[in-house]
């Protein structure tokens, strides 16, 4: 009757009080230089951090891209510098701008071994849902959750309601992770998985590479959950094995994570299956992440709505310069972004890299690796020069223009496809109109200048 | 954070759904520290003529009238900061954004979870709230809202988390320990480089 859930919460609660909130242990505290208000925080009240060896430090959202290279504008510098000073007073780990492993800090987690199954990851970050793809429960809080985190090594929570997703069925050529998430989040609405922890299950799920499961758990909270996560199998294991921070008895290790699972009969609060064949490439339109369809589509007409939606259709229409009624597939774009937590994992590198190898981009794009790891195995394996040969710039690793805070941005009025995970007003600069899609879409639309179906683009290709 | 059980003030309806939190504060805005107040940035890149702030009558409004979704995205707690900062004590809609309604009771500001359909082409005007019975009134007319009775407890109190978690304390170290036991590794993070393309497909 046990869901994979339950059995991370359980495993986790230091006590429950008679109201039904629980006080939580946490296994890993990550930091970033967004951080700074709840170091502020603990800085008040002249407080020690409770485990520094629990907490890892990741400089991401601010770095600058390009490195080396000009420097970071001053404000952006001193978010760098106070991240460090952070850690050097503290005494934790920290990923800084120079180190050889950096990169984004939902990158570089998983990939160091340092977010494992059946741990309790936290981050000062909302797409912290992304380490569930290890069996992990992973979840992001703002800086007074943060402070607390620091001050107790705890946080306090109510238990969300269980909710599955099934996959089931065989994904087309050209269909992804990606494509997956966006299908469910324009089924289900923006908030469709609001109060819910998620299990992904089905065989679609379990086919999909670690690469891919950390995507689909990445956007659950475009969706509205709390977490997402798939429980760990063989596939997770071997791609655990050898990491840095794994346990040094890894084999009797994952024995133990073998158990993360749900119980074939436990029950869950929600349930909604999807059939693969149903699923196609998908592109957004608008400015929330369920305003998705098939890139096939044509755009829907606020004069055709339920009167309640007729004014938010109207309004996203509106914001990214498009009619109603228009095929997707004409739109014509400005610019290209392969990157994020979301897409900037060498699968996904290689994936943009097949559609783009042997093609010109005909709009200007950058290309920012998840990590600096990420890089040297993408250079290593000819990719950067499939980018090169393209036209696109090929950077370091950050965030960059996924949030636009190291300065990093488009152009108001600008329009992006981009492989990031919001596309909401003004997130890649002010006026700026981003269409979210998987990286291999994105690349369609770099060779193409438009909105395209890559499904063509990868015919006679691996 | 002070505690508080009743507010009355100006209701303003802003009828969005999907308010995210890159709307109610730009990240451009978010290097700043705290103490130069956030208030400024509040829903920064919509103001302007004809936006519901910004209506005649909406100055000094403290109660936000909005739509589903209130607070997706970001887990920012800057975007609870730009509210609080603007004077705001409560929001009310449909549903929040989880994230943002864990940081808005973190900071005294309530997350009133009701029908807001009727509410939304109101001109603004004063409301009454009434932590106690979840009641907002407004217009002549009391209408519910849902709020966990945690939340309910600690916005009324002021309470504050990481004074209430030190009564704990011997909890804490105790499942510590035990953690210690069972998964000493979890501790030795300082080690360890990456080893050149790991999990490699060739």
């Amino acid at each position: 009757m046990t869901t994979l859930f339950d059995r991370l919460w359980d495993s986790h609660v230091v006590t429950t009080r008679p109201d039904g909130a629980a006080l939580l242990w946490v296994d890993r505290h990550y930091v970033h230089e967004g951080s700074h208000h709840g170091f502020a925080k603990l800085a008040v009240r002249g407080l020690a951090l409770a485990e520094p060896a629990l907490t890892i430090g990741v400089a991401d959202h601010y770095v600058p891209t390009r490195r080396p290279g000009p420097g970071a504008a001053p404000d952006v510098a001193r978010m760098i510098a106070t991240l460090s000073a952070n850690a050097a007073a503290h005494g934790f780990r920290l990923f800084g701008m120079e180190d050889d492993d950096q990169g984004i800090v939902h990158v570089i987690g998983p990939e160091q071994g340092l977010t494992l199954p059946g741990m309790l990851v936290v981050c000062g970050d909302s797409h912290t849902s992304t380490h569930g793809a290890l069996g992990t429960w992973g979840f992001g809080i703002g800086a007074t959750d943060v402070a607390h985190v620091l001050a107790t090594q705890t946080i306090w929570q109510k238990k969300p309601a269980r909710m599955r997703l099934r996959f089931d069925g065989r994904a087309a050529p050209g269909v992804g992770a990606k494509d997956m998430a966006l299908h469910w989040i324009s089924r289900l609405g923006a908030d469709g998985a609001r109060g819910h922890a998620i299990e992904y299950a089905g065989d679609a799920v379990r086919a999909l590479s670690v690469e891919g499961r950390l995507t689909l758990c990445n956007l659950s909270i475009e969706g509205g959950a709390r977490c997402g996560m798939v429980a760990p199998d063989a596939t997770t294991f071997d791609w655990l094995r050898g990491r840095p921070h794994v346990p040094p008895d890894f084999d009797a290790a994952c024995d133990g994570w073998a158990a993360l699972a749900s119980d074939p009969d436990a029950a869950f609060d929600a349930e909604q299956a999807f059939d693969m064949a149903d699923i196609a490439p998908l592109v957004t339109w608008g400015t929330s992440p369920e305003q998705a369809l098939p890139v096939t589509a044509t755009l829907p007409d606020p004069a055709r709505a339920a009167p309640g939606r007729a004014a938010a259709l109207a309004g996203a229409l509106d914001y990214m310069g498009l009619r109603p009624g228009q095929r997707l597939d004409t739109v014509a774009v400005d610019r290209v972004f392969i990157g994020s937590c979301t897409n900037a994992r060498i699968e996904d590198l290689r994936a943009a890299a097949a559609v783009l190898a042997g093609r010109r981009a005909l709009v200007p794009g950058m290309v920012a690796p998840g990590s600096m790891p990420v890089k040297r195995q993408a250079e290593d394996e000819g990719l950067d020069r499939v980018f090169r040969a393209a036209g696109l710039d090929w950077v370091a690793s950050g965030c960059s223009m996924c949030v636009a805070m190291n300065g990093d941005m488009a152009a108001p009025g600008e329009r992006v496809a981009s492989s990031t995970n919001r596309n909401f007003r003004g997130r890649q600069g002010p006026g700026v109109r981003t269409h979210l899609m998987s990286p291999a879409m994105v690349a369609a639309a770099a060779v193409t200048g438009r909105l395209a179906d890559v499904r063509p683009l990868l015919e006679g290709r691996a | 954070m002070s505690g508080w059980t009743t507010h009355e003030g100006v209701a303003v309806a802003l009828p969005l759904d999907n308010v995210d939190t890159d709307q109610l504060i730009p990240a451009r805005f978010m290097s700043r520290p705290r103490t130069a107040g956030y208030g400024g940035f509040l829903l920064h890149d919509l103001r302007g003529p004809g936006f519901a702030l910004d209506a005649p009558g909406a100055a000094g409004a403290s109660i936000l009238i909005a739509g589903r979704n209130f607070g997706c995205g970001s887990s920012r707690e800057a975007a609870v900061y730009a509210l609080v900062d603007a004077g705001f004590r409560a929001v009310a809609a449909p549903s929040f954004g989880d994230i943002f309604a864990a940081n808005a009771v973190n900071n005294g500001l309530l997350p009133a979870r009701m029908d807001t359909a009727a509410l939304l082409g109101q001109p603004p005007g004063p409301a009454r709230i009434d932590l106690a019975a979840c009641t907002l009134t407004l217009a002549g007319r009391t209408r519910p809202f849902a709020l966990d009775p945690v939340w309910q407890a600690r916005l009324v109190n002021g309470w504050d988390d990481i004074d209430l978690t030190a009564s704990y304390r011997a909890g804490i170290a105790a499942h510590a320990a035990r953690r210690r036991e069972q998964a000493p590794w979890l501790w030795a993070t300082t080690k360890g480089a990456m080893p050149r393309n790991p999990g490699r497909q060739e």
